[in-house]
C-alpha cells in the first residue's frame, strides 16, 4: 500500500525554537544529517519506524488476513450447505495443496473443517480486527490527533509489527505442514488441544507468543505516547473519544494478554514437554490412558484462556466505538451528546470487563455460586455499553447529517451493535445459557458485535481517513454500493442464524448437523433425536449464497482503495471540515506530523459554534467562540 | 525529529517516557506471573490428598540464591547513584557486581536443575517404590555382553559404532537413595528425619516403570520449573541489558550522562522486579 511521504524534511530548522529538547545539543547536527538522508524504499516502507507508515503496514496487512479469514469461512459454509460434496473451483486447489488425505476428491474432511474453524476465528480476531481497529488506525491516527510528533518510541513500534507479522507467518504457515493447521478451536480448550497428535497446535501457540507480544509492546507505547505526548492545552477532556477508546483498549491489552500468554506456556509445556498443567488424571485419548502424570485441571485452562477472552471482546469493540464517535460528531456537525458520559462508560467498560469472563463457562460445572456472580457483572457491564451506544443516539438528534460513505457505515453500526448487544443478555443468564450454549445463537450474537458492528466501523474509518493518508477521496458512488450491499447480506447470513441456534442446531458440527438431524434414536421407537427441521437445514443453503454475496459485495471495495488512490478525488488537508488535530497538518503529513508545534485551546467537537465564520472551529484556533453548552429542555 | 521527554520529565507527569513505559510493561509482567501463580495455587488445591510434594527442595540453596539477588538489588541501586553523583569508575564497579551476582545465581539455579534431573522415582513390580540420585546405568548387548555403565538412557537405546548398528537393553540401575511401600512417604519430606541414601541396585525385570524428576513427573515440577524458568529467562535478559550497558552501551557516559543514566535507571527498575518475582517464588516453591 502506498503512502505518498514527503522527502523527510527535518521536523524543525536547527535555528527552530526548541522547547523541551533545548539542553540536547546534539539535535541540529541529528537534524542537519537526517535532510541529507535519502531513504530507499526498503527504509521508507518495510522497515520505517515512523507511526504512519506503521500504521498502514497494519492495516495492509490485517486486510488482507481478514480476506484470508473470510476465504476460509466461505469454504466451511459449503462444506455446511452441502456436506462431503467437491467445493467447486477451489476444491482441486485444496486437494493439490494440502493433500487428497484432508481433502480428499476436493471436499472438506471434517479435520480441515476444524482447522478451518480455528484458524478462522483466529485470523479474524487476532490477525485481522485486532491489529486493524488497535494497531493500524491507533498508530495511524493517534499520534496526530493529541499533536505528538510520533509515538513515543518508535524503534518499539515497528518491533511492535514485525513481531505480529511473524506471529501471522507462523499461523500462515502451519496450513502447510504435515497434519495442518490447528483443530482446537480459536478457544484452544484442553485437553482437546494436546491431545491432536498433529504440530499445528505448537504453531498455533508459538504465532499466539508472538501475537500476544506484539500486542503488549503496542499496548505499552500507546499508554505512554497518550500520557507523554500530549501537545500543550491537551487536557485529558480535549481529548477526542477515539484516542481515549485507545487509551482504555491498550489498558485492557496490557494487563489481559499476559495471562494468556502464561497459559500458553504452559499449553506449550503440556504438549512439548508432557506436563499435564491441563490435564486431568484418568485422561483417556482414543479409548486409551494417555502417558501422563495428571492431577492438572481442565478448567484452569478456560480461566485463563477467557480472563483474555472476554476482555477482548472490548479490545475489539471500544476501538470502533471511538471511531464512531469521530465520524458521527463530524456529520451531524454538532458537539457529540454526553462526551464526559463516554469517557467514564469507557472507563467503567474497561474496568468491568475484567470481571465478567466466566459468563463463557456456565456450562463446565464450576458451580452456580460463581455463575451467580458472573451473571450479576455481566448484566452490570451492559450499563456502561448502553450509555455509550445512548449518548451515539442522542448525538444524531436535531443533528444536519451529512449522509457520506463513512457516515452510511456509522449509522449502520448504531443497530447493528444495538442487535449484537441485546441479544448477549440470553446468553449473560445462566438459565437461558443452558439452552443457547454452543448453538448458532452464539454465532450470530458474537458476529452481530464484531461483523456488522465492529467491522462496519472500521470500513467507515477506512473511508474517513483515506483522504488523510493520500490526499485523494474514495469513490463515493461505489462506496455506497459497498455499504448498502453488505448491510443487506451481512444481515442475511448472521439473522437465520438466531432462528437456527433457537432450534438447537450446535456449532462447530462439520457437516452443519446433517448426521444429528438424521441420527434415528431405534430404541425410542424410531424417534429422530436430532429434530432439526428440514427448514431449518434448508437455512445453510441460504446463508452460504448470502454469505459468497458478502464477498461480491467487498469487490466494489478493495478496488475503490486502489484506484482512489491514483485516480480519487484530490482534496485539501481538511476535506471533511472536521475540527480535531490530525485535519490542522498536510496531507499527507510529513515526518514529523506538523509542521508547526501545536496548541489546543478546546475541546474536540466544536461543531456549529454560534457566531462563528465557519461551522467548525479547530482544536488548535485560539480565537472565537467555544460551543454552546447543550441544555435539554425537560418538558 | 525529536520526541519530546524521552530525557527530560514531562512537567505535569513527573516522568520521562521510558520510566513510564518500564512501569506498564512491569505491570503486565506481573500479570504474566499472577497467570502462573493462580496456576500453582489451583493446582495444589486440586492435587490429589497426599500427593503435593513437601520439602522438595534445598531450602539451603534457595536462601543462597534470595541472598544474592537481594545484594544485586543493592549493586543496582548504587549503580545508578554513582551515575547520579557522577562517579563513572564506581557505576563499573557496582554493575560489575551485579552482573557476577546474577550470573552466580543462575548457576545455583542450574545445579538444582540438575539434581532433579538425574533424581528418579522408579516403580517396582512388588509395588514399592525406588526414589534416588541415579548412579549408573548398566546396559547389555544382544549376547549379553556388558556395555560400560552409562547414565539412564532408557529401557533400551541403539549405538551405531562404524556402520554397525549394536541395540543394548538395560540390565540393571544403582541409585543413591531409598525404598518405600508407600509412595506418599515419597511426597511429604518435612516430617521425616534423616532420610536413608543407600546405593541400591536394582535389576530391570523388577521395574515396572522409572521417571526423572522432570516438568513431567507431577504438576509440582511441571509448576516449579515453569515459574523458575520463566524466572531465570528474566534473569537471563537483565544480566544482558545490564552486561550491555556495562560494557559496550557505556559510551554514552561521555556523550549524553543524563540519558545513560536514565537507562540504568529503567533497567534497575526491571532487575528489582525480578528480583520481587523471586521473594514470592522463595515462600511459595521452597518453604511449603
Amino acid at each position: 500500500m502506498e503512502a505518498k511521504v514527503q522527502q523527510f524534511p527535518p521536523y524543525r530548522q536547527p535555528d527552530a525554537p526548541h522547547g523541551h529538547d533545548a539542553h540536547d545539543d546534539h539535535g541540529d547536527h541529528a537534524a542537519h544529517e537526517h535532510a541529507h538522508h535519502e531513504p530507499n524504499f526498503w527504509q521508507k516502507y518495510i522497515f520505517s519506524s515512523d507511526h504512519k507508515i506503521i500504521g498502514i503496514q497494519y492495516g495492509f496487512t490485517a486486510l488482507c488476513f481478514m480476506l484470508f479469514g473470510f476465504f476460509l469461512m466461505i469454504l466451511m459454509r459449503w462444506q455446511i450447505a452441502h456436506p462431503g460434496m467437491t467445493v467447486p473451483f477451489f476444491g482441486h486447489i485444496l486437494e493439490k495443496v494440502l493433500g487428497s488425505g484432508v481433502a480428499p476428491h476436493g471436499a472438506i474432511s471434517p479435520d480441515l473443517y476444524n482447522s478451518f474453524g480455528a484458524m478462522h476465528g483466529t485470523i479474524m480476531v487476532f490477525l485481522g480486527i485486532v491489529p486493524l481497529a488497535f494497531a493500524a488506525f491507533g498508530n495511524y491516527v493517534v499520534p496526530l490527533m493529541i499533536g505528538a510528533p510520533d509515538m513515543a518510541f518508535p524503534r518499539v513500534n515497528m518491533a511492535s509489527y514485525q513481531a505480529y507479522f511473524l506471529g501471522g507467518l507462523v499461523m500462515f504457515v502451519s496450513f502447510f505442514i504435515p497434519g495442518g493447521a490447528a483443530q482446537a478451536g480459536w478457544t484452544s480448550y484442553s485437553p482437546l488441544a494436546t491431545s491432536i497428535p498433529t504440530h499445528g497446535q505448537l504453531f498455533w501457540i508459538i504465532g499466539m507468543v508472538l501475537l500476544i507480544t506484539s500486542s503488549l509492546l503496542g499496548a505499552v507505547n500507546f499508554i505512554v505516547t497518550i500520557i507523554q505526548l500530549r501537545a500543550p492545552g491537551m487536557t485529558w477532556m480535549r481529548l477526542p473519544f477515539f484516542v481515549w477508546a485507545q487509551f482504555v483498549t491498550a489498558f485492557i491489552l496490557l494487563l489481559a494478554f499476559p495471562p494468556l500468554e502464561a497459559a500458553s506456556v504452559m499449553q506449550l509445556m503440556d504438549n512439548a514437554a508432557h506436563t499435564s498443567f491441563f490435564l486431568p488424571t484418568g485422561l483417556a485419548v482414543g479409548g486409551q490412558l494417555a502417558h501422563i502424570s495428571g492431577g492438572g485441571s481442565p478448567l484452569l485452562w478456560q480461566h485463563l484462556f477467557w480472563f483474555l477472552g472476554h476482555p477482548e471482546v472490548y479490545v475489539l469493540i471500544l476501538p470502533a466505538m471511538g471511531i464512531v464517535c469521530e465520524i458521527l460528531a463530524n456529520n451531524t456537525r454538532k458537539p457529540i451528546w454526553g462526551y464526559k458520559s463516554l469517557v467514564y462508560a469507557s472507563l467503567a467498560v474497561g474496568f468491568l470487563s475484567f470481571i465478567v469472563w466466566a459468563h463463557h463457562m456456565y456450562m463446565t460445572g464450576m458451580g452456580t455460586k460463581i455463575s451467580t456472580f458472573f451473571q450479576a457483572t455481566t448484566m452490570i457491564i451492559s450499563i456502561p455499553s448502553v450509555i455509550i451506544l445512548t449518548c451515539f443516539f442522542m448525538s444524531l438528534w436535531g443533528g444536519s447529517i451529512r449522509f457520506n460513505t463513512p457516515m452510511l457505515f456509522t449509522l449502520a453500526f448504531l443497530p447493528m451493535f444495538g442487535i449484537g448487544g441485546l441479544t448477549g443478555l440470553p446468553l449473560g443468564f445462566n438459565v437461558s445459557d443452558v439452552h443457547l450454549h454452543d448453538t448458532y445463537y452464539i454465532i450470530a450474537h458474537f458476529h452481530y458485535v464484531v461483523a456488522p458492528g465492529t467491522i462496519f466501523a472500521l470500513f467507515a474509518g477506512v473511508y474517513y481517513w483515506y483522504p488523510k493518508m493520500t490526499g485523494r477521496r474514495m469513490n463515493e458512488f461505489w462506496g455506497r454500493v459497498h455499504f448498502w450491499c453488505s448491510l443487506t447480506f451481512m444481515n442475511l447470513v448472521f439473522m437465520p442464524m438466531f432462528a437456527q441456534g433457537m432450534a438447537g442446531m450446535l456449532r462447530r458440527m462439520s457437516d452443519g448437523g446433517a448426521n444429528y438431524s438424521a441420527a434415528v434414536n431405534s430404541r425410542a421407537g424410531a424417534e429422530v433425536i436430532g429434530g432439526l427441521s428440514n427448514n431449518m437445514m434448508s437455512l445453510h443453503v441460504w446463508i452460504l449464497w448470502a454469505a459468497i454475496g458478502l464477498g461480491i459485495a467487498q469487490i466494489p471495495f478493495i478496488v475503490n482503495i486502489f484506484w482512489s488512490m491514483f485516480r480519487g478525488e484530490k482534496v485539501g488537508d481538511n476535506p471533511w471540515d472536521a475540527t480535531t488535530l490530525e485535519w490542522q497538518t498536510p496531507t499527507p503529513p510529513p515526518h514529523g506530523n506538523f509542521t508547526q508545534e501545536m496548541h489546543v485551546y478546546r475541546g474536540p467537537y466544536d461543531y456549529s459554534a454560534p457566531g462563528h465564520a465557519t461551522d467548525f472551529t479547530p482544536q488548535n484556533q485560539p480565537e472565537g467562540p467555544l460551543a454552546p453548552k447543550i441544555t435539554v429542555h425537560a418538558h | 525529529m525529536e520526541i519530546p521527554y524521552n530525557v527530560q520529565p514531562r512537567p505535569d507527569t513527573g516522568l520521562y517516557n521510558s520510566k513510564l513505559g518500564i512501569w506498564l510493561f512491569l505491570a503486565s509482567e506481573v500479570m504474566l506471573f499472577g497467570g502462573l501463580f493462580s496456576a500453582y495455587i489451583l493446582l495444589r488445591v486440586g492435587a490429589e490428598p497426599g500427593y503435593w510434594p513437601h520439602g522438595w527442595l534445598d531450602v539451603r540453596f534457595g536462601t543462597l540464591n534470595t541472598i544474592l539477588l537481594a545484594l544485586s538489588a543493592i549493586t543496582t541501586l548504587l549503580a545508578w547513584v554513582a551515575c547520579k553523583v557522577g562517579e563513572f569508575g564506581k557505576f563499573k564497579f557496582f554493575h560489575a557486581c551485579t552482573i557476577v551476582l546474577a550470573l552466580t545465581f543462575l548457576g545455583v539455579k542450574m545445579y538444582e536443575y540438575h539434581d532433579k534431573w538425574i533424581h528418579y522415582e522408579i516403580k517396582l513390580a512388588d509395588g514399592t517404590f525406588a526414589d534416588g540420585h541415579m548412579e549408573s546405568a548398566v546396559y547389555v548387548d544382544k549376547s549379553g555382553k556388558e556395555l560400560e555403565s552409562h547414565s539412564y538412557r532408557g529401557n533400551g537405546f541403539t549405538e551405531v559404532t562404524d556402520g554397525v548398528t549394536n541395540s543394548y537393553q538395560l540390565a540393571s540401575v544403582t541409585i543413591d537413595g531409598r525404598i518405600v511401600k508407600d509412595e506418599t512417604l515419597l511426597y511429604d519430606l518435612r516430617s521425616q528425619k534423616n532420610i536413608p541414601r543407600d546405593p541400591v541396585t536394582i535389576t530391570a525385570d523388577k521395574i515396572t516403570s522409572m521417571e526423572n524428576y522432570g516438568p513431567w513427573h507431577n504438576t509440582f515440577l511441571a509448576i516449579y520449573f515453569t515459574l523458575t524458568g520463566l524466572h531465570a529467562l528474566h534473569i537471563l535478559g537483565g544480566t544482558f541489558v545490564i552486561g550491555y550497558m556495562w560494557g559496550p552501551g557505556s559510551k554514552m557516559w561521555k556523550t549524553n550522562r543524563e540519558q545513560f543514566t536514565n537507562r540504568i535507571e529503567v533497567s534497575g527498575l526491571f532487575w528489582h522486579f525480578v528480583d520481587l518475582v523471586w521473594i514470592f517464588l522463595f515462600p511459595v516453591l521452597y518453604l511449603t
